[in-house]
């Protein structure tokens, strides 16, 4: 039965109607036209669809919407602030870290997450964390770079 | 340009590239033209032809206010100064928005931001077969070119006349004509305000030479990156209009089933849904892809299936079914059967290529809208003309009551050729009176797109003692002609392409053919080289003249360290070769865990040279990118198919490369100033899989001749990453 949600999404309270099943995706690309959140798979297997649910990456296509009220949901589009592109916004561009740029929101938002929680990650941390984020153009070292410069640029910034 | 006789191998018609013919041509009144961009300076690129049927007074009808058919390219500078350059190419990722605006940029003097770029909108832009075959960078990269410059000459031309000054004194720098003498300047904007000139590319315009260039071979930033890291960017599947509708296919349980009955009424209840029948085509339309889905799943429908061939039977079926020998696609020089009775160091191999898939990030999508029996398609394609032609028939409509856009797409790699998408919207959109989008599943990417042509190639090979190749016999069964001629210097060959009835939907792909065929040819030629006992690369050169090709050859070995003693259990491997236009050659090291089986890829070195470069940066994305996409149908992907039926139709079941699949990877960049600049983002995907496989040889003994390869190392007991 369509039910009623109040969600929070990128500091803003919106209300939704929606099946309790419903993907989060869904309701961002249909309903809000937030579209910058990819629909790449379904299954969960290759990360575009990847916002943020309390600072944490989540993959939007297997989460139900009925689990979010009372939760914060980040999209990319909530991501830079005003004009002021977030420190891994702004290495992705520093680093060319893009081709079709199909999975470069998914990138970003595990990348944000995985910089919240460890500031300055190893090679290996980052490649464990962004496993399961498919490039297919093929610029996962880029994005790897892009990733260190966030880090460093966060690390320097007061 | 130094014409290279070596190398002067016809381009090789790719017979998977699906070609359409240019049967309309451009015909626009310019005062229409004006009407709709504005006044200005309007400069247009016409293909020879078209220029002498129009001088010759022969072709269509033809008065002085239609512009000439077969444009290439064209370009407007308005009154305010902005730059508007139009192409029928697209943008999948390869980065052509950024190299083709600096190219604009460079010949007209003006700031990279002052271009912009019209890609791939029938209505706007020339007609244009499509973007495949690295032809963007060789042919429209100079077409804008030389637009560019007659503009920047026509601009020129009006200061002089208005200045009353010589022309040969004036120049162009940043948007702006100079007259040092007299120290007068007038921007573009102050030149061509209030004019509507259009003019003709003269036939012959000098360029601004590569070695002066100043935008151009720069390693500029994508132009509108910030687009796509703010997800601002749509792309086809981000594509909204009011009142649309979400579109579901209901498909087929197998390849080339018909459909018996099909009973839509417990969908046509639900609220909001369209259900259509037409031949074997069902789908649904509803006011969200949930609802979409449920009412896909309320069609009862009956199909009847055909037994199909399996996958376990491919490779027998390929070689034991070509076509006539009058579809062979042969090339034959000196007398091969006559070398081979009569040499001693003979060898052949077989080499099987899997079918794989593209995989685009961004699956197939199409908005479509109808006006009347005017009808409008947003979708993902690298054929706007022809997805409009496919909309065309499959409607039975002039091609000038469809116009297709194309938004900057998640990606093709020579899989978004067809038109499929946009027919479905178009189909429900007309039945449901509404717009409608269908954007396909991750199964039905992997189900309904097509694949990279699976084959056989044998190869029989003939050399002297010493290391010179005698003979060449080359067979390939159905996976195409890219690159299956070879580069290395052999009196005799016989090189034939045998056509087979494909069991699955088979297409373009990143680099084509090429990819099969130099794996195989470059694996050969590491065969050889082991039976003569000699080095792999020695034996290359012996074998090559082409300076170009033998250039990245060595300075590859050299920068990859070739030479330096290797320790144990280290293993090096190269693989490269001459593919649509650029050469590449691709050097890898692996070394082997004896205890466990565990052979790893070290690092990746690929020499590259393309002639002058536009992009430095964007050419070292593609070259990285061709080899981590290469990797995947090296190792590890292959298309599983039963009885009509895709086994592996989902990421979580089709081993694309992820993050941990990536080695260290160095690319060497050879400049041509004096070369033309051609294609890079098909070329450098050849030489990685006959790297590693020569690789994994050296360093175990192992000869991989499939690809993907790692089936057969496991079954040895032995792991491939």
């Amino acid at each position: 039965m369509p039910t009623k949600y109040a969600l929070l999404i990128n500091g803003r309270p919106v209300s939704v109607e929606a099946e309790p099943d419903a993907t989060l995706l869904s309701i961002l690309r249909e309903q809000l036209d937030l579209t910058g959140t990819k629909y790449g798979c379904g299954e969960g297997q290759c990360g575009a669809c990847t916002v943020l649910i309390d600072g944490r990456a989540h993959r939007s296509c297997e989460t139900p919407v009925s689990t979010l009220p009372g939760k914060s949901i980040t999209t990319i589009e909530g991501l830079a602030e005003n004009d002021r592109l977030h420190p891994v916004q702004q290495a992705f561009l520093d680093e060319g870290a893009m081709q079709c740029a199909f999975c470069t929101s998914g990138m970003i938002m595990s990348a944000v997450s995985l910089l919240n929680n460890r500031p300055n990650p190893t090679d290996a941390e980052i490649v464990q964390f962004l496993q399961g984020n498919i490039c297919r153009c093929g610029t996962y070292p880029r994005i790897l770079a892009a990733i260190h410069r966030a880090g460093a640029a966060k690390e320097a910034r007061p | 340009m130094t014409v290279n006789k070596s190398l002067a191998l016809p381009l090789e018609p790719e017979r998977y590239e699906l070609h359409s013919p240019s049967s309309v041509l451009f015909e626009t009144n310019r005062r229409e033209f004006f009407k709709f961009f504005g006044a200005g300076i309007f400069v247009i690129c016409a293909a020879p032809k078209a220029v002498t049927l129009q001088e010759s007074g022969g072709g269509r009808r033809n008065s002085e206010d239609n512009l000439p058919q077969e444009i290439d390219a064209w370009l407007h500078i308005g009154e305010t100064g902005e730059i508007t350059a139009f192409t029928g190419k697209v943008e999948v990722g390869q980065n052509i928005r950024t190299s083709l605006s600096q190219a604009i940029a460079e010949e007209l003097r003006v700031p990279l931001a002052s271009v912009r770029l019209v890609m791939g909108d029938t209505q706007l832009v020339p007609f244009d077969m499509g973007t495949f075959g690295s032809r963007t960078t060789p042919i429209m990269n100079l077409q804008l070119r030389r637009v560019s410059a007659a503009a920047r000459d026509g601009l020129i031309a009006i200061a002089a006349k208005q200045w009353n000054a010589d022309p040969a004194k004036l120049s162009a720098e940043n948007g702006k004509i100079s007259d040092l003498s007299s120290k007068r300047s007038a921007s573009y904007a102050e030149l061509v305000k209030g004019r509507q000139i259009t003019q003709l590319l003269p036939a012959e315009d000098p360029l601004i030479p590569p070695a002066q260039w100043k935008v151009a071979g720069q390693p500029v930033p994508k132009v509108d990156g910030r687009d796509f890291v703010t997800g601002k960017h749509r792309y086809p599947c981000d594509q909204t209009l009011p009142g649309m509708l979400y579109g579901k296919v209901i498909r087929p349980p197998s390849f080339g089933a018909t459909l018996v009955s099909a009973d839509l009424h417990a969908a046509e209840q639900m609220p909001g849904v369209t259900a259509v029948r037409d031949g074997n085509f069902l789908g649904v339309a509803a006011p969200s892809s949930a609802l979409a889905e449920k009412a896909g799943a309320a069609v009862h429908a009956e199909w009847r299936s055909e037994p199909q061939l399996s996958a376990t039977d491919l490779f027998e079926y390929l070689k034991k079914n070509p076509q006539r020998p009058d579809d062979r696609e042969r090339y034959e020089t000196g007398d091969v059967a006559k070398v081979f009775s009569a040499s001693e160091h003979k060898l052949s191999a077989t080499y099987n290529i899997h079918y794989i898939a593209h995989a685009p990030l961004e699956p197939r999508a199409a908005l479509a809208q109808w006006n009347g029996d005017q009808l409008t398609v947003w979708t993902g394609t690298q054929r706007p003309f022809g997805v409009r032609s496919e909309l065309a028939t499959a409607f039975h409509l002039p091609e000038e009551k469809i116009r297709v856009l194309m938004p900057d797409t998640g990606s093709g790699y020579g899989g978004k050729h067809t038109a499929d998408a946009a027919l479905e919207a178009a189909r429900l959109a007309r039945a449901a009176k509404q717009p409608v989008k269908v954007n396909w599943t991750r199964e039905e990417e992997f189900t309904w797109a097509y694949f990279r042509p699976a084959g056989v190639i044998e190869i029989a090979s003939a050399a002297s003692p010493g290391g010179k190749i005698t003979a060449w016999e080359f067979h390939n069964y159905n996976s195409g002609t890219a690159g299956f001629r070879t580069y290395y210097d052999i009196p005799n060959q016989k090189i034939e392409f045998h056509s087979v009835n494909s069991p699955l939907r088979q297409g373009s792909y990143r680099g084509l053919a090429a990819t099969a065929n130099h794996f195989a040819r470059e694996v050969h030629m590491d065969e050889i080289a082991a039976s003569l006992k000699m080095d792999p690369l020695e034996f290359r050169l012996k074998n090559l003249k082409d300076e170009r090709l033998r250039a990245v050859f060595e300075q590859g070995a050299k920068q990859f360290g070739w030479d330096k003693p290797r320790a144990a259990n280290h293993g090096f491997g190269v693989g490269g070769g001459y593919e649509k236009l650029g050469y590449t050659a691709t050097f890898v090291e692996v070394t082997l865990k004896p205890d466990t089986g565990d052979i790893k890829i070290q690092r990746v070195l690929t020499a590259f040279d393309c002639g002058a470069i536009v992009n430095p940066d964007g050419l070292r994305n593609q070259i990285i990118g061709a080899n981590i996409m290469g990797l995947g149908g090296a190792i590890f992907e292959a298309i599983e198919f039963e009885n009509g039926r895709i086994i592996n139709n989902a990421f979580s079941k089709y081993r694309v490369p992820r993050f941990r699949d990536v080695p260290p990877m160095e690319t060497l960049l050879i400049d041509r100033k004096n070369e033309r600049p051609v294609g890079a983002g098909e070329a450098p995907i050849v030489g990685i899989a006959p790297a590693i496989s020569n690789a994994v040889f050296a360093v175990s003994g192992i000869r991989l001749r499939n690809l993907p390869m790692a089936p057969l190392l496991v079954s040895q007991g032995y792991q491939l990453s």
